[in-house]
């Protein structure tokens, strides 16, 4: 097991460096002198220069890149030129509003997800069957942020349930907090919660056509100890690889959520950022998020070796 | 010639008959067809010019005579800017999938068949560039490449390559096993000749079901783009402008927003269910 955990995180090095360079080159590609772009028309020569002097832009392409990786190793990511703060205190101040939206849409999603997929496999070819089949057919396809808008429109604008934008202090309460938290929470949570729907649904009735099941009810075991006990416990295996890809898709849809419903997380900071032409802080965030990613992946992949240890190393194969 | 992609017409007749028999799939072609239609007949269909302004008939409702769905807040005619949209999706749509469909590809071709060195450095920056989720890598390249439907096209189509890489480099590797694969390779063929005649044709099936699901990424991720403000530029009419814009008049022309959201998700909706469909009909465990 270990031998397992220290292959993968070796395996992890090239993955990393390459992200490093995608990102290096991304940001190197930038049309014109990114300094100007960032300063905007009416920066002097002088302005500009400062700033491609902090910035490491008259160095040679390879001088900048060993810099790039130093200051990486370091966590450091730079300084913001518009909040005049470095990027990583950026990060830090809003990656946790990031982390609860996730995290609760997660939560929701993979609930109903399973739950849903659960009824879906039990109750094959009836009604409840198509109804939560054409409902996650309609998840996959939505888009976030269509759905957050009409969600808005229906719970704020018309009914005025819930609040339409912000982030709820804990200050005014856990309620306050909670109801600020739903809409953006569950716009984020219904395109995982389809997937999961889709994937319990397939793995409960491959599971559920084994001889153990089968066995099982036959020697009177009752019918919801089965589905929970036996066959849930071993469609489980293709629900955990899923929320690894499934939490990186949220990433990428906090970006929208948060836009949309002015939750001040990563997202918001990256779209703040692309309108104010701030590159660094473009550049930090886009890799905090890679890195996160990779090693959210690294710990559903040994999750995965523990749930199921006859999965062998093999590399390439993921 | 390539023995097993060729399908005889049995097998063929099998899988129109399956996918014939798939209701989902069905109605997903209807959607994809009228979109399609609409995409390519809009100067027929469409009773305005998209971008004529009219401001005396702003924000009209839908069922107004002479605007169908209604007017934005310029006065231009909704239906006339859904309808020349659909174009811009479609366009994007496969244009992104072309592009990263043969970066990816190719990729994945090399990568399976050449295995060792050249495997582990392909699969290796494949892994890097699917650690960016999808929209993220689009919304960053965008910000370097500038706005334009080229760009839009080519920043959606660099996250669909490690997918189609994966998927190739797997199909690869257990074709490249096949007896007819070695028999060919000792008659002396040429390796290029052999991943392109040989097995490229024995990989196209998944191709062309992913390929199809892809597109309605494609077409999210373009409305995604457009509405941060990122893709395609007003005046021209995209879903995702068109939506952005309904966001500003949502409490008083809700219309605006719900009608060009529908317009993706149907389009989307039509090419997951027929993608769906294409797969069972191909899968040749799926029974009849």
């Amino acid at each position: 097991m270990l031998r397992y955990i220290l292959r993968r995180i070796l395996d992890l090095i090239p993955t990393l460096l390459f992200v490093a360079i995608i990102v290096f080159l991304v940001t190197r590609m930038i049309p014109g002198d990114p300094a100007r772009v960032m300063l905007g028309p009416q920066a002097s020569v002088t302005e500009i220069n400062n700033l491609r002097e902090k910035l490491g832009l008259n160095d040679s392409m390879g001088a900048q890149f060993i810099a790039f990786i130093r200051d990486l190793l370091h966590f450091d990511l730079g300084d913001s030129a518009t909040y005049n703060r470095p990027v990583i205190d950026l990060i830090m101040e809003r990656f946790p509003n990031t982390i609860v939206l996730t995290v609760f849409s997660l939560c929701i999603s993979l609930i109903i997800g399973i739950f849903s997929g659960m009824i879906s496999a039990v109750k094959k070819g009836t009604a409840w069957d198509y109804f939560f089949t054409i409902f996650s057919l309609v998840g996959v396809s939505m888009p976030v942020f269509w759905l957050g808008i009409m969600l808005v429109l229906f719970f704020s604008v018309n009914l005025g349930w819930f609040p339409a934008t912000g982030i709820g202090s804990m200050d005014a309460g856990i309620v306050d907090y909670v109801r600020h938290l739903i809409l953006p929470g569950v716009t984020l949570a219904t395109i995982p919660m389809a997937n999961f729907s889709r994937i319990t649904r397939s793995s409960m009735l491959d599971v559920m056509g084994e001889n153990y099941i089968k066995t099982a009810r036959a020697k009177g075991v009752s019918g919801t100890l089965v589905v929970c006990k036996h066959a849930l416990k071993n469609a489980m295996t293709p629900i955990l690889t899923t929320i690894g890809m499934q939490i990186s898709s949220m990433l990428g849809g906090a970006v929208l959520t948060e836009t949309i419903f002015s939750w001040p997380g990563m997202g918001r900071l990256i779209v703040d950022a692309i309108n104010k032409r701030d590159f660094v802080v473009v550049q930090g965030t886009v890799i905090f998020l890679a890195v996160l990613f990779v090693l959210i992946n690294l710990i559903i992949d040994i999750l995965y070796k523990v749930v199921n240890p006859k999965v062998s190393y093999v590399r390439g194969e993921k | 010639m390539t023995a097993k992609a060729d399908q005889s017409p049995n097998e063929g007749s099998q899988f129109f008959r399956k996918l014939f028999k798939n209701k989902l799939a069905l109605i997903g072609l209807v959607f994809v067809l009228l979109m399609i239609c609409m995409a390519l007949f809009a100067p027929l269909l469409a009773q305005y010019d998209p971008n004529e302004m009219n401001i005396q008939q702003a924000l009209l409702s839908p069922g107004t005579k002479g605007h169908l769905l209604g007017t934005d807040s310029y006065g231009r005619d909704l239906l006339s800017r859904i309808i020349y949209g659909s174009r811009i999706s479609l366009i994007v749509g496969i244009g992104a999938v072309l592009v990263g469909g043969a970066i990816g590809i190719f990729l994945g071709l090399v990568a399976g068949y050449f295995g060792g060195f050249i495997d582990s450095l392909i699969m290796r920056f494949m892994d890097a560039l699917s650690a960016f989720p999808f929209i993220l890598l689009a919304i960053t390249l965008m910000t370097v490449l500038d706005t334009g439907l080229m760009n839009v096209i080519v920043a959606i189509g660099v996250g669909n390559i490690p997918g189609f890489a994966r998927m190739v480099r797997g199909q690869v590797l257990s074709v490249k096993e096949e007896e007819y694969i070695e028999v060919t390779k000792s008659l002396g063929a040429k390796q290029w000749r052999i991943i392109f005649q040989h097995i490229l044709p024995n990989c196209l099936t998944p191709i062309i079901v992913y390929a199809t699901m892809n597109v309605a990424g494609a077409i999210i991720s373009e409305a995604a783009l457009s509405f941060l403000g990122l893709g395609i530029q007003p005046p021209t009419a995209s879903w995702g402008n068109i939506l952005k814009e309904g966001k500003d008049f949502l409490v008083v022309s809700p219309h605006i927003a719900v009608l060009s959201g529908l317009a993706i998700l149907f389009s989307v909706l039509g090419l997951n269910l027929f993608g769906d469909g294409l797969r069972d009909a191909l899968d040749p465990k799926t029974k009849l």
